[in-house]
């Protein structure tokens, strides 16, 4: 290859070209498009009013039976509902909670991360002995506590998650900062003058984003199980939302009688997201950070 | 070596110390009356009374986080409001169950995630390399509570060959001595029991070991790789060391050495965990006492479970890094 045109690619340019050799990286991107798109688009898709209750229709199975109903692919849950429908509708919910909730661990993350990696010292102590309390709880203890004493609702389980992925967004932040920080073409902003805000958003934010966008990926798979955990033990979404989690939870109970598909279903969609994720968030790390590679690979 | 103890044992109390604080206000700030939260909701106005004398809610706040944090330094963590029972009498009763269960999910785990690590590793790239990384893919993607529901059909319901909850087939008697039923019943030469435990075990545990399993296996082999990779591994093919002697005597025990802490980090998410797998598989240890204690807004046990396990995990976590620098001779801390 010509030098010049080495020269000529930049980096988001170089990114996507080593993401689109990436097979199993792109399977997931194309597999977290197709779910977001349903989900977003469940008006558009679904065959059925998600709350259409039909207590005639309770409970039948899918395509796969004979005793299914035409028109309804997936079966029906306990209500008669359209269990296809509920899918798309309960995308919205599963996965906003893991979007918003790692929306705010992200700005909570870049704050302090950046406040302690930057401006060191006192600050980096006491915004580090914070991330370390909040290290002293088991993830999952700490959203389902927080979210508990909260009250219930997806609104409180979406604090409550981001809250939980805080420190984990800020020890990364601050880690990116903490070796930009040492770099000389900083010395150089700081040597003609450069103010402290504009060295933090032109220089020193732009160039942590590699870890803080491969990392936002991987704990969004986390984000979501842990959203449809929450909704699975009944303090985050309430009924009749048909967030996934919730679904899950209130439909396990028919297992015994055989009407597997109710709890069967949404657990294949939280698997397939959060897979997706992972693989597009493995993809990403091998693409934007070569040191870290070694994640799992299709 | 001495100074780093010392130093992480001194972090170790502000730790504790900002972990009480934040538990307390995080129940503080529970919505509604404390008072009320503490007594439950069909109080009369006298118990109520009694109630914010008897937890000195008239007192400042500052007072109150004082007061609440001496009585827990002593042993009390106060009473359930469901149960009437002490705090940490239902903590210790329902401990062995829960350690049981992690015990057993971190031997499977680790087993079985060392093992595929190490076979991916030797022969990366091969079609078992890339079926054991695209397990674990699945691994670390479950929701627990549906693997552990689609087993408790699949084995339970339609195949019947292993039980779809509790700990012990009522009518099957075993003397508590530890609370862990398997060495109670080796204890009382129990075979019965024994046997009837570990049937209950299995599907609890193989549920709850899935994901660390997963990142066991994913951080043995690129461990492993990493070593392989090294100068004395070369040194010693070169020697003409046959590759069984390479990899099993000398590759693996320094690929070990940083999975240790990946089985420390692990206690944690076992915790988070067990709330799932003793909730779908109604097993009375502590992660089903949390959940239940959330659903029933029991405030003094949630606070007092949660300042209990945060010292525990803390302490867990400080364990691991100390061993870590023990058997890892190269690391040096400051």
């Amino acid at each position: 290859m010509a030098e010049e045109e080495i020269k000529r690619r930049t980096r988001i340019q170089d990114v996507t070209r080593q993401m689109r050799k990436n097979k199993s990286a792109m399977f997931g991107l194309g597999l977290l498009f197709i779910i977001v798109t349903l989900s977003v688009g469940a008006p558009l898709f679904a065959p059925h009013d998600p709350h259409d209750v039909d207590l005639d229709r309770q409970l039948k199975p899918g395509f796969w039976s004979d005793d299914g109903l035409p028109g309804f692919y997936l079966g029906t849950d306990a209500l008669g509902r359209d269990l296809l429908s509920r899918l798309f509708y309960g995308g919205r919910v599963t996965l906003s909670v893991g979007f918003v909730a790692l929306g705010f661990a992200v700005g909570m993350g870049i704050l302090m991360g950046i406040s302690a990696g930057y401006f060191g010292g006192a600050v980096d102590n006491v915004v580090m002995r914070i991330v370390d309390i909040l290290f002293a709880y088991p993830a999952l203890l700490l959203a389902l506590v927080v979210a508990g004493t909260l009250g219930r609702g997806i609104d409180k389980a979406m604090l409550a998650i981001g809250i939980v992925y805080t420190p984990q967004m800020a020890r990364v932040v601050r880690g990116a900062v903490l070796s930009i920080k040492e770099t000389e073409y900083i010395e150089a902003e700081h040597a003609i003058g450069s103010s402290t805000w504009r060295i933090i958003f032109k220089h020193v934010l732009p160039n942590s984003l590699a870890p803080i966008i491969v990392y936002s990926t991987l704990m969004l798979a986390t984000a979501i199980l842990d959203a449809a955990a929450l909704g699975f033990l009944g303090v985050g979404a309430q009924a009749p939302s048909p967030e996934w989690g919730l679904a899950l939870s209130l439909s396990r109970k028919y297992l015994v009688t055989g009407a597997w598909w109710a709890a069967t279903f949404p657990g294949i969609a939280i698997l397939l997201s959060v897979i997706s994720l992972n693989l597009l968030g493995d993809g990403l790390r091998d693409a934007l950070d070569p040191r870290l590679k070694g994640g799992a690979k299709l | 070596m001495k100074e780093y103890v010392l130093k992480r044992l001194a972090m170790l109390v502000v730790v504790l110390f900002g972990v009480s604080i934040i538990t307390f206000v995080l129940v503080r700030a529970a919505p509604g009356d404390p008072a009320v939260n503490l007594a439950g909701e069909h109080a009369t106005a006298q118990v109520l009374e009694q109630i914010r004398e008897k937890y000195h809610l008239d007192k400042p706040i500052y007072e109150q986080y004082l007061i609440w944090i001496e009585m827990a330094l002593k042993g009390d963590l106060g009473r359930s409001i469901k149960s009437r029972e002490l705090v940490t009498v239902e903590i210790v009763e329902r401990l062995p169950t829960t350690l049981e269960l992690s015990i057993f999910a971190m031997i499977i785990a680790s087993f079985f995630g060392i093992l595929a690590g190490i076979v991916s590793a030797v022969r990366q790239y091969s079609p078992v390399d890339y079926g054991v990384m695209f397990g674990a893919l699945f691994g670390v993607s479950m929701p627990v509570f549906w693997l552990g529901l689609m087993m408790l059909f699949i084995f339970g319901v339609k195949l019947g060959v292993l039980p779809i909850g509790g700990r012990l087939t009522t009518g099957i008697y075993l003397e508590r001595i530890t609370g862990l039923n398997i060495l109670d019943s080796i204890l009382t030469f129990n075979g019965e029991a024994f046997l009837d435990s570990i049937k209950h075990l299995i599907l609890p545990s193989v549920a709850l070991a899935t994901i660390p399993m997963a990142t066991i296996a994913r951080m043995t082999r690129s461990s492993m790789l990493e070593v392989l990779r090294q100068d004395y591994i070369r040194t010693e093919r070169a020697k003409g060391l046959s590759e069984r002697v390479v990899v099993y005597k000398h590759a693996i025990r320094n690929a070990l050495i940083p999975i240790v802490t990946v089985i420390g980090m692990n206690v944690g998410l076992l915790m988070g965990g067990a709330v799932l797998t003793e909730t779908i598989f109604t097993l009375p240890g502590l992660g089903k006492y949390i959940a239940d204690a959330i659903l029933a807004y029991d405030y003094p046990v949630i606070q007092g479970f949660t300042l209990f396990f945060a010292t525990a995990f803390v302490i867990i976590n400080l364990a691991t890094d100390i061993i870590y620098v023990y058997i890892d001779p190269r690391i040096k801390y400051k």
